[in-house]
């Protein structure tokens, strides 16, 4: 099916994107960014946060390029004067009622509002006026909910409820006091329909919703992101290792992942904390006298060479059996076949895809 | 999965699920099928159990457990009597379509809906719907698979597939979800009694040859031992020796105390493993594990597509367990030394026609790649069976009902069924402490009507008693599960549900019946 191409202006620039593009995607085609904060290519537009505004010729507004639709022929000036200083505005109004602790804020460093502040010069807001006071909600294991710091972008409530489906969370009240917030508003421990996927955390744009447990431990130019596999189900998820200085501090949703893209589950996102478990072996054991001791590596080759070597010349190779992981790597696995088939003997190797 | 999971949201028209619970147990996989269903895809959910997919589905088969034979046949059975089958598809590419229709004659809408418990008019509906939207993937998993008739029930979903020509086209397919993160690598790297890796015959001469010639050696042809085998085998002295790599079959495997009794016949036990886990206590060497943060590799997930595992930490024991693996055998006096773990992928992959084209490169540079993928020019393969069957004409295998190995009777009055909740995964997650601080113990789900005549509530406890042996539980009520069953989860070392299970096996695979026991239930 070929879609039709429109032409526009986007900063002096002709570019084309297809119809019924908007102009934020559009431009994005162009590899012109467009600052915005509620817009998320993965959920569906909602125009609340106005950050996006450009200017249009012939329109005498500034309208929000995250849902106004290209035309043909349209001239479109992402950064003029008004443009920026409505940015300044709206970023000022936001900071209005944000607290600006940005210097302990775990978000910091992947925060857009302060990206933004920071890029049109935002400080402090005009705007004084009164302050949400919310109680922090860390009643979880898992996620850390500050609604002091929310704009109500909704990204976390679209998530919930287009990603994940579990329609915990939505808008109450009106106003000043309005709030995105789980189904009866209570704290998430509480609430029986979140399955902990932390897709709100995912996709949302400031501290409002951060990992608990990278909370205190890094700031985020200083987390290595190493890209892996999870371990848990067979859907195949990437996802991010949060490391600092050697360990693992929590799990960070990478948008380029083939299957699932910033979507988790539970396990995914917040299980891996079982590496830390201080029941780890960490050392070879030989059971003696019905009492595992401590070994040394050699110690523990030593006995099984002599052990499974003793056994094939004594009973043959079929006295042998070995049982792979479905949990370890492909190359783990082609390993214990190799072991098996080539040093044991036998083709008696199988894993729990049975079982 | 003959197809891909991103047809889920691009492709397909109607997802008939049987047998799985993806928003537990394939928790992102059932995010999508919602988003999917919301958006329109139809939504067929073939369950005995009321999962979350129900509350999003068009139609609700409620079958009575170990029923899936008759509802696939009498789905069949309709389809054919309203001439739905897709007569071009089975003439060009199927065969043995007369013995299909031969059996699935006497599956009539009454007798089915008297087996399953599935009203008529729904069996009729859900039938025409099937046969007749162009594009339709069938999902399942265990609740499929884990039966004494696992294998013909699987047999009975491509034949539906196969019926109604859905397969070898985008949005269509048979899709099992594996269960396990690389369970289907396991499989492709032949850590199988049968396959060498790439599912190479170990009784084909070429393939053995092949192997013999690689690694110097000759090699058995003779088929060795599934897991089940392997425990009797144990059991019955002729297995003396065993090496076991990160499974716990004690908690996992059905009929626990036979496993036990196993492995404590065995004269020497080597347990590689991240915990001291039931198994390991077993063992008389343990070598510590490295887990999946600690190592470089690859997984390959349920629909073939091989992705990178990195090493982000030191490994906690100082070593990756291919090192491990290597330094033992080498200590045999069979040399086994690699640089780096991509070598041996390619040693693997230049044995392997299927994944000849893959390799740590490639995978860098897309992502990921599904196999086959039999050259480096070549981009995968998503959609499996397109044009033709990987044996050339497709296979229709009937099969007439084959109830559960046991039932409930009267001194078993429950049939227990069991599987996976969303919190916990087989083994890693009891190890968890932000998992496990919320979801510490079992909760089985009782029937409201049964926990008023057993006289429980929520938060009760329960004795589950079965031929095999006993476990203490927590109890959930709730409708979820029909009366007459209780459902368990196998997660926890405080209920090992897997003490209950039956010893009823698949005769072609070995795998266990999970799904279905008689148990009896006693307040304490």
């Amino acid at each position: 099916m070929l879609v039709e191409l429109v032409k526009l202006n986007i900063n002096g620039r002709e570019v084309e994107a297809p119809a019924g593009s908007t102009i934020l995607q559009a431009a994005e085609l162009a590899g012109i960014e467009i600052p915005r904060l509620c817009y998320d290519k993965e959920l569906s537009p909602l125009g609340a946060c106005r950050l996006c505004v450009v200017e249009v010729k012939g329109n005498r507004l500034l309208p929000a390029s995250c849902v106004t639709p290209i035309s043909a022929g349209m001239v479109v000036d992402t950064e003029s004067p008004a443009v920026a200083e409505a940015r300044k505005t709206i970023l000022e109004l936001l900071i209005a009622n944000h607290p600006l602790d940005c210097m302990t804020c775990d978000k910091l460093g992947d925060c857009k509002l302060a990206d933004y502040c920071y890029k049109y010069g935002v400080k402090d807001s005009a705007f004084a006026g009164e302050k949400h006071d919310y109680a922090i909600d860390d009643s979880n294991p898992f996620i850390i909910r500050d609604l002091n710091k929310c704009i109500l972008c909704g990204a976390c409530v679209r998530a919930c409820e287009e990603l994940t489906g579990a329609d915990n969370l939505s808008y109450l009240n009106r106003g000043f006091h309005r709030k995105a917030t789980t189904a009866g508003d209570v704290d998430y421990i509480d609430s029986d329909n979140c399955v902990f996927c932390g897709q709100c955390v995912a996709v949302c744009p400031t501290g409002a919703l951060t990992e608990k447990t990278l909370a205190g431990k890094a700031r985020r130019w200083d987390i290595d992101r190493v890209r892996t596999t999870c371990p848990f189900c067979g859907t195949g998820c990437n996802f991010d290792l949060a490391v600092k200085e050697g360990k693992i501090i929590g799990v960070l949703s990478n948008p380029d992942a083939p299957v699932n893209q910033r979507m988790l589950c539970v396990k995914g996102r917040f299980g891996w904390d079982y590496i830390y478990n201080e029941k780890r072996l960490t050392s070879p054991l030989i059971k003696k006298n019905g009492k595992f001791e401590t070994a040394s590596w050699d110690e523990a080759y030593d006995l099984i060479a002599t052990k499974f070597k003793e056994i094939k010349d004594k009973y043959g190779s079929e006295s042998f059996a070995a049982l792979s992981s479905a949990r370890c790597t492909n190359e783990e696995n082609f390993l214990v076949g190799k072991f098996t088939r080539a040093v044991m003997g036998t083709n008696n190797v199988d894993h729990c895809a049975r079982t | 999965m003959t197809n891909p999971i991103s047809d889920i949201l691009n492709e397909t028209e109607l997802m008939f699920l049987i047998g799985t619970n993806p928003t537990e147990a394939h928790p992102v996989i059932g995010y999508k099928m919602r988003k999917a269903a919301r958006k329109g895809v139809k939504l067929v959910v073939c369950d005995p159990r009321h999962i979350d997919l129900v509350d999003e589905a068009d139609y609700w088969l409620r079958l009575k457990p170990g029923t899936d034979i008759p509802l696939l046949n009498g789905l069949m059975h309709i389809i054919i009597k309203e001439g739905l089958e897709d007569k071009k598809f089975i003439e060009e590419r199927t065969e043995n379509y007369e013995e299909l229709k031969a059996i699935v004659e006497s599956y009539t809408p009454e007798r089915v809906s008297e087996l399953t418990g599935i009203s008529v008019d729904d069996l009729y509906s859900v039938a025409r719907l099937y046969a007749k939207t162009d594009k339709a993937m069938i999902f399942y998993t265990l609740g499929i698979t884990e039966h004494i008739c696992g294998t013909r029930n699987v047999m009975s979903c491509a034949n539906l597939a196969m019926l109604t020509g859905h397969l070898g086209r985008p949005g269509c397919g048979v899709c099992p979800q594996r269960g396990q993160n690389n369970v289907q690598g396991a499989c492709d790297m032949g850590a199988l009694p049968n396959v060498f890796s790439g599912y190479q015959g170990v009784g084909v001469d070429a393939a053995r040859e092949k192997h013999e010639k690689a690694w110097g050696v000759p090699l058995s042809g003779k088929v060795g031992l599934k897991i089940p085998e392997m425990f009797k085998a144990a059991h019955e002295g002729q297995v003396k020796a065993m090496y076991i790599l990160g499974e716990n079959p004690v908690l996992t495997d059905p009929d626990a105390n036979h496993i036990r009794k196993a492995l404590e016949h065995l004269e020497f036990l080597v347990v590689q493993e991240l915990f001291l886990t039931e198994t390991a206590e077993y063992a008389d060497v343990i070598l510590p594990a490295a887990s999946f943060a600690e190592c470089d590799g690859t997984f390959t997930n349920t629909e073939r597509r091989v992705q990178r595992v990195r090493q982000a930490i030191d490994p906690i024991p100082g070593q990756a367990n291919w090192q491990t693996i290597c330094q033992m055998v080498t200590k045999m006096g069979y040399p086994m030394s690699y640089n780096d773990p991509s070598e041996i992928w390619d040693e693997m992959a230049s044995l392997s026609p299927s994944m000849a084209g893959i390799n740590y490169q490639r995978i860098d540079e897309m992502n990921s790649i599904q196999w086959p993928c039999p050259t480096t020019d070549h981009p995968g393969t998503p959609v499996l069976h397109v044009g033709k069957f990987t044996r050339g004409l497709g296979l229709f295998q009937p099969s007439e009902h084959i109830p559960p190995a046991e039932m409930p009777d009267a001194e078993y009055p429950f049939l227990l069924s069991t599987g996976r909740i969303l919190q916990h995964y087989n083994v890693t997650t009891p190890y968890s402490p932000g998992i496990s601080s919320i979801w510490d113990k079992e909760m089985s789900e009782v029937n409201p009507q049964d926990a008023e005549k057993l006289g429980v509530k929520t938060g009760d406890k329960l004795k589950v008693t079965s031929r095999r042996g006993e476990a203490i539980t927590n109890v959930k009520v709730t409708d979820r599960v029909l009366p007459g069953v209780i459902w368990m989860s196998f997660h926890y070392n405080g209920t090992p549900t897997n003490a209950l299970t039956s010893d009823g096996l698949d005769p072609i695979t070995g795998t266990g019946e999970y799904k279905v026991a008689a148990v009896k239930l006693e307040k304490i």
